[in-house]
């Protein structure tokens, strides 16, 4: 499709444990443009990491891919054999994890890390290095780092040697799984920064994932908030803002500090779904303030109310 | 832990200098022997004396050149045997653990059941089967010996191939081989090292032992094992010396392993036993 570097399409996800089977992730499809920063929201446990695993096509066991495709550029990632797909990690699709401190092998240079991967997809030693340089410099690092090893690193320097890899063979997608919040607040921005910049500079596209409602209306074009696995409201930020859909989504929003604001702000009660044993129905209403005997008993289908803005909502045409 | 360090050690000093004198002996036993190990030379059962300063063998041979040009005997089969299971079983482990399901599963059973045997036992057994050589000789050992790197090395693939440059390394696209060698291997050379000279400490008294019954070389080939074997109808006679030199050689090469071993353990904090 002209327009859309990745589509995904009705994508299940489940781990198979001891303890029975965990629906990770239900019927989740989504469409991204070139450019465009989509933030994926939701709680603890509603799934986004494992979506994220699955985009790759590289779900941890005991975790399967039920159904769905995952379009790249129109290929299916989910048909490809591991040789393809490896030719395909790393270069077309990336991503940047949460926790900075780990992604480096400690006991070797930076550079050798980033120009082993690079020469792994193709690059002969100088173009690797030429590489290297060229990004360590894009992300706002200072070209010693190359030569280091990564203890001599800060958390905010090593996320942005992550950033710089993930970005150095020009991903049609990047994939940032709460790639802020290991670090201390200041850095936080900084980096968030960085991620804007490196979007605009090399019109790639990326896929934020937050537990944090604010963070994805300050920084991403559209928003997908999911919960227990499913998406409950996807819209463009700015649409999302003037016309909050879905119980949920408010919920979250609600439950913002927000300025000139006396008091605690709001809070949603009762715990997420053990995804092991979801709910009948809607798998909000356990929580939802405005559930009745149709939520109980029936899975809304995530409906178009208007333009581009998708609910999961029995009441959404209701609500507001 | 840098090279420097290793050196530093005490006890990694000693058992290096030990082994490196039968090394030196092994090479140049040529030059140093002052006979032929596998000729009569002078007259049978002499003890020691200027001409023949450990004495001679039953057979008139010197037993001092005998026990010089034994050392290649002892020393190629234990470095060929600890090479074989070092790398046979370094490799098995890495796969097996960085792989796992049922490969694992199957691997891990094997290697349990052969660790389970008494290792002396398991190694005369298979020497016996494949035949008395030299070459016979350093399998078998080697056999004995891959399950304990084997073990060693997977568990600690298990705990690197957690770590979060693995999981990067395979979301950039390298490929399970590179990821196994330049990332995984690294992690566990300390190990390797800890496993490697402890397992040689052992491997020289099972090759002794192999010897002692006859399962290395043929006779007139100098070793000690043999060599011991065949002095033990003398020593009641008085003829102490047809013993008391391979002997000593089998206990001294053996000590400057294990002290090498020992201080291999102290310096890596890892004690495996
Ligand atoms: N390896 C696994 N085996 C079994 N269940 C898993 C595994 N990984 C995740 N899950 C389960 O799948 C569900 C979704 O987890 P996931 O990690 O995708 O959530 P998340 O939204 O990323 O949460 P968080 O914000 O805590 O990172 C959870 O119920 C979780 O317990
Ligand atoms: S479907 Fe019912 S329970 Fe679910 S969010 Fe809408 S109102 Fe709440
Ligand atoms: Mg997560």
């Amino acid at each position: 499709m002209p327009g859309h570097v990745l589509e995904v399409e009705d994508l299940w996800v489940k781990y198979y444990t001891l303890s029975g089977v965990v629906h990770a992730v239900s019927g989740v499809s989504f469409k991204l443009r070139r450019g465009e920063m989509l933030a994926v929201v939701g709680e603890s446990g509603s799934g986004k990491s494992t979506l994220a695993y699955a985009l790759m096509n590289m779900v941890p066991k005991p975790g399967k891919i039920v159904r769905g495709r995952v379009l790249l550029g129109g290929t299916d990632l989910l048909t490809l054999t591991p040789e393809e797909l490896r030719r395909v990690r790393g270069s077309r699709i990336s991503i940047v994890f949460q926790d900075p401190f780990t992604t480096l092998d400690p006991l070797r240079r930076v550079v050798d890390q980033f120009t082993e991967f690079l020469m792994e997809h193709g690059l002969d030693k100088a173009a690797a290095l030429r590489v290297a340089r060229e990004y360590t410099e894009a992300v706002g690092l200072p070209g010693r780092v190359l030569e280091s090893y990564p203890h001599q690193l800060s958390g905010g320097q090593k996320q942005r040697v992550a950033i710089a890899m993930a970005i150095s063979l020009n991903p049609e997608v990047v994939i940032a799984d709460e790639p802020t919040t290991a670090l201390d607040v200041i850095v936080q921005k900084q980096i968030m920064d960085l991620i804007d910049d490196v979007r605009r500079k090399y019109k790639s596209s990326f896929i934020l994932i937050t537990h944090d409602l604010a963070l994805a209306l300050e920084r991403a074009d559209t928003v997908m908030v999911m919960y227990g696995g499913y998406v409950m409201e996807y819209a463009d930020k700015s649409e999302l803002v003037r016309d909050m859909r879905h119980p949920y989504t408010r919920a979250l929003f609600e439950s913002l500090p927000k300025l000139g604001q006396r008091g605690l702000p709001s809070f949603l009660p009762g715990y997420p779904p053990d995804l092991r044993n979801p709910p009948s129905g809607c798998v909000f209403h356990p929580r939802c303030p405005l559930a009745r005997e149709k939520c109980r008993a029936e899975l809304p289908q995530l409906a178009e109310v208007s333009k581009g803005h998708y609910v999961a909502c029995h009441y959404a045409g209701v609500v507001g | 832990m840098r090279l420097a360090h290793v050196f530093r050690d005490a006890y990694i000093a000693t058992g290096l200098a030990i082994i490196i004198v039968f090394v030196v002996l092994a090479l140049l036993a040529d030059v140093i022997a002052p006979y032929s190990p596998v000729e009569s030379v002078g007259a049978p059962l002499r003890p020691p004396s200027p001409e023949h300063i450990m004495g001679t063998d039953n057979l008139g041979r010197d037993i001092f050149s005998r026990v010089v040009y034994g050392s290649r005997i002892v020393l190629a089969i234990v470095a060929l045997s600890i090479a074989l299971s070092g790398f046979v079983g370094t490799l098995v482990g890495l796969v097996s653990g960085y792989l796992g399901g049922l490969l694992d599963r199957v691997l891990s059973f094997v290697m349990d059941s052969i660790y389970a045997f008494p290792s002396l036992i398991l190694a005369i057994a298979l020497s016996v089967a494949l035949g008395p050589s030299p070459v016979n000789a350093a399998v078998a050992i080697a056999v004995v010996y891959v399950p304990t790197y084997f073990r060693m090395i997977r568990g600690q693939v298990l705990s690197v191939k957690n770590e979060g440059f693995i999981e990067q390394a395979r979301v950039l696209g390298l490929p399970p081989s590179r990821i196994v060698v330049r990332h995984i291997l690294p992690h566990v050379s300390r190990t390797m090292m800890v496993v490697f000279s402890m397992n040689s400490a052992d491997a020289i008294l099972t090759e002794a032992a192999l010897s002692f019954i006859g399962l290395t070389v043929q006779p007139p080939t100098p070793d000690w094992g043999f060599d011991l074997y065949k002095g033990r109808g003398f020593v009641l006679d008085g003829k102490w010396w047809l013993m008391a030199y391979p002997g000593l050689c089998i206990t001294l090469l053996a000590l400057g392993f294990a002290l090498v071993s020992e201080g291999v353990s102290r310096i890596t904090g890892a004690r495996l036993r």
